[in-house]
């Protein structure tokens, strides 16, 4: 369960698939803008953490390999971490490299919240990299990234 | 031509081979084929699996052209079931012109189609059901349907899948899982799974808002002493291939690491054998196999292939038993200390012509198809030349298709789906209503006439193209290549999305589609809403009534590279 966020509270799961969608809302309102590109995440990471190095684990991204609804595709996140108050994850930041808003939410943890994990829908319009950064409170970041697919569908027998 | 009686004594020579190495097809002993040769079978197991799948509601017996062209990419390049015709031949080491080759691929299909005649039939694949029942026991044997039974059909579209659920409770099916069968919506797949007298599978679905299962995902049966786990997997890409909004409050996917759930907890729940009842796809299940274990049986479809051996992936046993009800996969397996220890197997062909029709279930189809009789029987035309649809381009019936699109539409472009289903006609057969509906019964019919670009047309042409040639089998999304009338174009299967399509060229006036200009399209089955136009078999009716003989020549327009 995650305690705090930056975009909604999730309360509970229940309650986080109702609001499902809300942290994607800056890009469903956001006037007609050029899509990110992988620069720009680049770009953004580093505003966020500078030229620390980023291992890869620890970081479970699940998404749909194709989106059924490009609207709301939904994303789980769980980090492996004991969450003691010697070692535990301080936050998860979510990028999409084709979205207008290349930095989707970030999720803030303590020790408190037991396990790192956390859910949402995003919307995306094409097909592009999640990518989740997960930091640690000994400074440490571990990052994994997934492609979804977003197609028009149809014509499948 | 050869003649029926060689092409029997062929078959005779080939089951031999086929018996020594110890897989393959029913075999003949003797001179005639008869029915008791299609269910001669190995040694025994302890228990029985018969599997159909993508019947299409096929009740009678039909031609069904296995397609020439069916490209594998990525890992799946060159091995089956991505082999056709003389390669195929050759890697199954069957003979061509003998009745094998005949059922198994596209090669000399005309004549020999008309030397074996039809194959399926819902009253002969009874027969052979009750006879491997009888000779097994009932309480060792299976009955598995993996998906798309329920659809296809005049009948299945009038009675909502109906005629098929009564199709299946005769033959005693145990258990089945779905994708076309999700187009006829929520509230009738419901029903469907509520009163039929056998599970609905499906371990892949969840509600939209809560994520809870839909579905029960497992059944648990006792055959022959064994504790056999049953999990069903739907088409994953259900939502994405076909109308979103029919299903709306559903959500599916391959889920991977829910299967490998399924898979242990069933393991720690005391099963034997685990069987996996899919329509993933034959090259989706392949890599399934390979990174969930556990499973000792998956059991394919959706891709419609149909393959004389089980393909043997680590200790998972893939069996793909075609389509339109063409063969019956049986499956026995030797169980010992609660692991599979051996397996024998068999793809029987549905000769239609050797098989004595079970009379109980031809008084069933016979009852079912009544209310429609006259309909169906309708002759609209004549066929010239062979009209087939499988193969991963264009196919002559989606040809025919076109044209009716072009001209009663008053197009310029057409554009038909990539459906793999429909019987093929020989030339000289009517074009009857029914021969028309078995290719076009959807429940969104609607033929749309509208206008799009030149780049429009392309970027579809490249979306599609990478449903069928991502090179990882998790990201494509089933089906064949969406078929195009008034243009020809180039396509490279090697390269990624956005770049394997070029050339492409106006047929009209020979000239470059141009990116920026407006052309008429028109289509069907577009997977969005409140869709205008009429029913597509009514738009192919009148143009066949109108054309009187359709003669089609192989499609030249559409050039493959890099397969």
């Amino acid at each position: 369960m995650t305690l705090h966020v930056d975009a909604p509270l999730f309360a509970t799961r229940r309650r986080a698939l109702q609001l499902a969608g809300v942290a994607a809302l800056a890009a469903v309102l956001a006037p007609r803008m050029s899509l990110a590109t992988e620069a720009q995440v680049a770009e953004e990471m580093k505003k966020l953490f500078g030229s620390k190095a980023m291992d890869e684990g620890k970081v479970k991204l699940d998404v749909p390999e194709i989106a059924e609804n490009g609207l709301v595709v939904p994303i789980n996140i769980d980090v492996d971490s004991p969450m003691t108050d010697a070692d535990f994850v301080k936050s998860v930041h979510v990028f999409a490299d084709g979205n207008p808003l290349p930095q989707v939410v970030t999720y803030h943890f303590t020790p408190e919240s037991g396990k790192a994990s956390a859910s949402t829908r995003m919307r995306l319009a094409q097909t592009q990299n999640v990518i989740a950064v997960a930091e640690m409170s000994s400074g440490a970041l571990f990052s994994t990234r997934a492609q979804v697919k977003v197609t028009i569908g149809g014509c499948g027998g | 031509m050869i003649s029926r009686r060689d092409f029997l004594s062929a078959g005779t020579a080939l089951a031999g081979l086929l018996a020594a190495s110890g897989t393959g097809l029913a075999q003949a002993i003797g001179g005639q084929l008869t029915q008791n040769d299609l269910l001669k079978f190995g040694r025994i197991g302890t228990f029985t699996i018969l599997h159909i799948t993508d019947i299409h509601a096929q009740l009678n017996p039909l031609y069904f052209r296995e397609p020439s062209i069916n490209l594998g990419v990525g890992d799946a390049r060159g091995v089956p079931p991505h082999l056709t015709d003389i390669a195929f031949l050759n890697y199954f080491n069957i003979k061509p012109g003998t009745r094998d080759a005949y059922a198994l691929t596209s090669e000399d299909f005309t004549a020999l189609a008309r030397s074996y005649g039809r194959m399926g039939g819902a009253d002969r694949i009874a027969t052979l059901i009750k006879a491997i029942r009888a000779e097994r026991g009932a309480d060792k044997v299976l009955l598995l349907d993996g998906g798309d039974g329920l659809q296809g059909s005049w009948s299945s579209l009038q009675t909502k899948g109906e005629d098929m659920v009564r199709v299946f409770a005769a033959l005693g099916l145990d258990a089945m899982v779905g994708h076309w069968e999700f187009t006829y919506g929520a509230e009738r797949v419901m029903a469907i799974k509520e009163k039929a007298p056998f599970a609905f599978l499906a371990q892949n679905i969840r509600s939209v808002e809560w994520q809870e299962p839909v579905f029960d995902a497992v059944k648990t049966f006792e055959k022959g002493g064994a504790k056999i786990a049953v999990i069903g997997q739907a088409f994953p890409r259900t939502p994405i291939s076909n109308p979103r909004w029919m299903i709306p409050d559903w959500e599916f996917g391959i889920r991977e690491e829910e299967m490998q759930k399924q898979v242990d907890a069933a393991r720690a729940g005391g099963a034997d054998v685990v069987v996996l009842l899919s329509h993933n796809g034959f090259d989706v299940d392949r890599k399934m196999a390979s990174r969930v274990k556990g499973i000792d049986v998956i059991l394919t479809a959706h891709t419609h292939d149909a393959l004389p051996a089980a393909t043997e992936v680590g200790r998972t046993l893939l069996i793909a038993t075609g389509s339109h009800g063409k063969f019956l996969s049986r499956l026995d397996l030797d169980v010992q200390d609660k692991k599979v220890t051996g397996y024998r197997f068999q793809l029987i062909p549905v000769f239609s012509d050797v098989i004595a029709p079970d009379p109980e279930m031809a008084k069933l189809v016979a009852d079912i198809r009544a209310p429609y009789a006259k309909d169906l029987a309708r002759e609209v035309g004549r066929a010239e030349s062979l009209l087939y649809r499988r193969g991963n381009f264009n196919g002559t019936f989606d040809d025919m298709i076109c044209d009716a699109l072009l001209k009663e539409r008053d197009a310029e472009i057409a554009l038909s789906p990539g459906f793999r289903w429909g019987g093929t006609l020989l030339p000289g057969d009517p074009i009857t209503f029914e021969t028309i509906s078995n290719a076009t019964a959807i429940t969104y019919p609607a033929c749309y006439r509208n206008t799009m670009t030149g780049k429009q047309l392309k970027d579809i042409l490249e979306d599609v193209a990478d449903n069928i040639f991502h090179p990882d089998p998790y990201f494509q999304g089933g089906g064949d290549m969406v078929r195009v009338g008034g243009v020809g174009y180039a396509i490279d299967v090697s390269k990624g999305v956005g770049q394997r399509i070029s050339d492409l060229t106006f047929l009209k006036t020979g000239k470059p589609l141009e990116a920026d200009k407006t052309y008429t399209v028109a289509g069907w089955a577009s997977v969005a809403q409140n869709v205008e136009g009429p029913p597509i078999w009514e738009v192919v009716e009148r143009y066949v009534a109108g054309a009187k003989t359709v003669k089609i020549t192989p499609n030249a327009s559409v050039k493959v590279t890099g397969a």
